[in-house]
């Protein structure tokens, strides 16, 4: 161990300090809605500011609330459609697209500029949406699905992957006699299962998050994913609830708002731990010049 | 010097025998090309609207042409300093905050010893980035609202009880939770780029005497200098796309003054008051602006720094 001096000690103290200060803002405001969620809703209603304990005894009445509520149940379910398919989509377009751009081909380069041109320039929103509703597409759940399928980010970072994968094993099949679909299928894919599981993991933590193009294309409310939900319950608090009383609707709306929040952040809570380690080598592929 | 074959051969020639080979590897890039073709480069077409007043049952070909009406019609209105005042404020004071600050973030847990420390700090800095906008927004406007957290500090201190309609307040209130989503993600590059430098520099410095300090100044620092570079280059191209989907959740007639930008006036002129080729024309001013700034840092990186994107 290298001696430290004065300075350094002192240096080390405070770094420790920032970096825990910097750590509890990050988990802080997630602690606090996990209280909220299962506290008392009247005493809820009355506080003001951070709550670091669930205040009176925990209750389980407004996730109670939340699963009678069904537009937020059907919310769910129509975004595990959208993630589903969503992902399935884009995931196969972007390993297809990362394997062509992959091999050596007369036109890889034209190619791979006509994808890439266009993270430095779009049509913009409005242009956008028309070509979707020429297409039809309003009001259905394609419009939620396909205009944000695929990344240009995502499938370089596929591509970059697969070029790394050693030419020889790809010679050797191909004098097996195995056509591209071949190769791909039983040479790549199986050696590349952590850019997979990168790509699988950007594509469904956008699908769960996104809301601003449903919001643009989608007005049937069946159709609308729980993103959508809960900005109507959160943002613009129209939480509808069976009792009639005006003054306890509005107690319970309190505790319902905290509740649909941890109804969105759970699944990822609970999966955090073990995609982490993908997210952060997806971002370090991502950053290679390539 | 001998001419490979392959080179003398004519393009067509080139182009068959291409094809013959790799036909599969097309076929798996057609629906690729196909799908940035109807949702990327259909759009760009359909551009020419805001050259037009553009009529839905009339369509693009059909719908009268204006020439530079729409644009005119932005550069003179009382919206066009305003909004492009407020997308370069707001856009700017981010810059000047979460850049730097992922970068610090970097080299405070860059001298960090204790392994579990380090790595417990460094997952939980990246949690915010995996919670959604509208939960995000969601946990904004209750700390910022009047007896949210934030707003009960704000007031302690003598500033307005209620932060979230207030116009003062709205560009921090974007910035800070831009900061507080992004910071541990966009720390990661740096770290990756800090545990790529070599050790035996830091070896030879503390041999040569140098403390920890003049150790960053003159190892680290130089180390990811041209991560940074990249970085900085990469924002630049984004200064005028400041987060709308965050200002359209969060803000409220009452802050347009200082909260509403470019891409908010779009989306409300264009969808909700279905004014198309105007939104569409204000859009494309943007983009065009956005495009030079990310060529021209590119190009004055090129030149002092010898790093570049493209």
């Amino acid at each position: 161990m290298v001696k430290r001096t004065q300075g350094e000690k002192i240096f080390a103290v405070f770094n420790t300090l920032i970096l825990l200060a910097i750590g509890l803002a990050c988990v802080i405001p997630i602690w606090h809605c996990i209280c909220c969620s299962i506290s008392d809703p009247l005493e809820l209603s009355a506080h003001r500011g951070l709550v670091f304990h669930p205040l009176g005894a925990p209750t389980l009445k407004g996730y109670e609330q939340c699963f009678r509520n069904k537009d937020l149940i059907r919310g769910y379910g129509n975004t595990i459609i959208y993630l589903i398919t969503g992902t399935a989509f884009g995931l196969t377009l972007t390993v297809l697209a990362g394997y062509g751009l992959s091999r050596k081909l007369m036109w890889s380069r034209p190619i791979a500029l006509f994808i890439t041109f266009t993270m430095m320039f779009n049509g913009g929103i409005i242009p956008t949406y028309m070509v979707v509703r020429n297409l039809g597409m309003l009001d259905t759940r394609l419009a939620i699905i396909l205009p944000t399928a695929v990344s240009v980010f995502n499938i370089m970072v596929t591509r970059t992957s697969f070029a790394a994968i050693p030419e020889g094993m790809l010679e050797a099949a191909r004098i097996d006699g195995a056509g591209h679909f071949r190769i791909l299928w039983s040479v790549v894919l199986p050696v590349s299962k952590s850019i997979l599981a990168v790509v699988t993991l950007f594509y469904a933590i956008q699908i769960w998050n996104s809301w601003f193009h449903t919001a643009i294309y989608v007005t049937d409310r069946s159709l609308y994913p729980l993103q959508i939900i809960l900005r109507e319950i959160v943002l613009q608090n129209s939480a509808s609830s069976e009792t009639g009383d005006p003054n306890e609707v509005n107690v319970i709306q309190v505790l319902i708002k905290y509740c649909v929040i941890m109804m969105s952040i759970i699944p990822m809570m609970v999966l955090y731990p073990f995609i982490q380690k993908y997210f952060v080598s997806g971002v370090m592929i991502g950053s290679i010049k390539g | 010097m001998a001419i490979p074959k392959a080179d003398r051969m004519s393009l067509g020639v080139r182009a068959r025998r291409d094809f013959r080979q790799n036909w599969a590897v097309y076929l798996m890039l057609l629906p690729v090309v196909a799908w940035f073709f109807i949702f990327c480069y259909m759009p760009m077409g359909g551009i020419i609207m805001a050259f037009e007043n553009y009529k839905f049952g009339k369509g693009l070909l059909g719908s009268q042409w204006v020439g530079f009406k729409n644009f005119t019609d932005f550069f003179g209105s009382y919206y066009f300093t305003r909004l492009l005042g407020n997308t370069l404020a707001l856009s700017v004071y981010d810059l000047c905050v979460s850049f730097p600050a992922s970068i610090i973030f970097a080299l405070l847990l860059n001298e960090v010893h204790n392994r579990v420390f380090k790595r417990t700090i460094q997952t939980v800095s990246y949690l915010p980035y995996f919670i959604s906008m509208v939960v995000v927004c969601g946990l904004v406007k209750t700390f910022t609202e009047s007896g949210g957290a934030i707003s009960l500090i704000s007031q302690a201190l003598g500033g307005p009880p209620e932060l979230i309609s207030n116009a003062g307040a709205f560009r921090s209130i974007v910035v800070g939770s831009n900061l507080w989503q992004n910071l541990g993600y966009g720390s990661i590059i740096y770290i990756s780029a800090l545990g790529s430098i070599d050790t035996e520099l830091y070896e030879a410095a503390r041999i040569d005497g140098a403390g920890r300090w003049k150790q960053t100044l003159h190892i680290t620092l130089p180390g990811i200098v041209s991560t940074i570079m990249i970085m900085l280059i990469m924002r630049m191209g984004q200064l005028m796309t400041v987060n709308y989907q965050k200002i359209i959740l969060l803000y409220s007639p009452a802050v347009y003054t200082t909260g509403d930008v470019i891409s908010t006036f779009v989306y409300r002129k264009g969808l909700l008051e279905n004014n198309y080729s105007y939104a569409a024309a204000v859009d494309l001013f943007n983009s065009v602006i956005n495009t030079l700034i990310l060529v021209s840092a590119n190009t004055l990186s090129r030149k002092y720094t010898e790093t570049s994107l493209f």
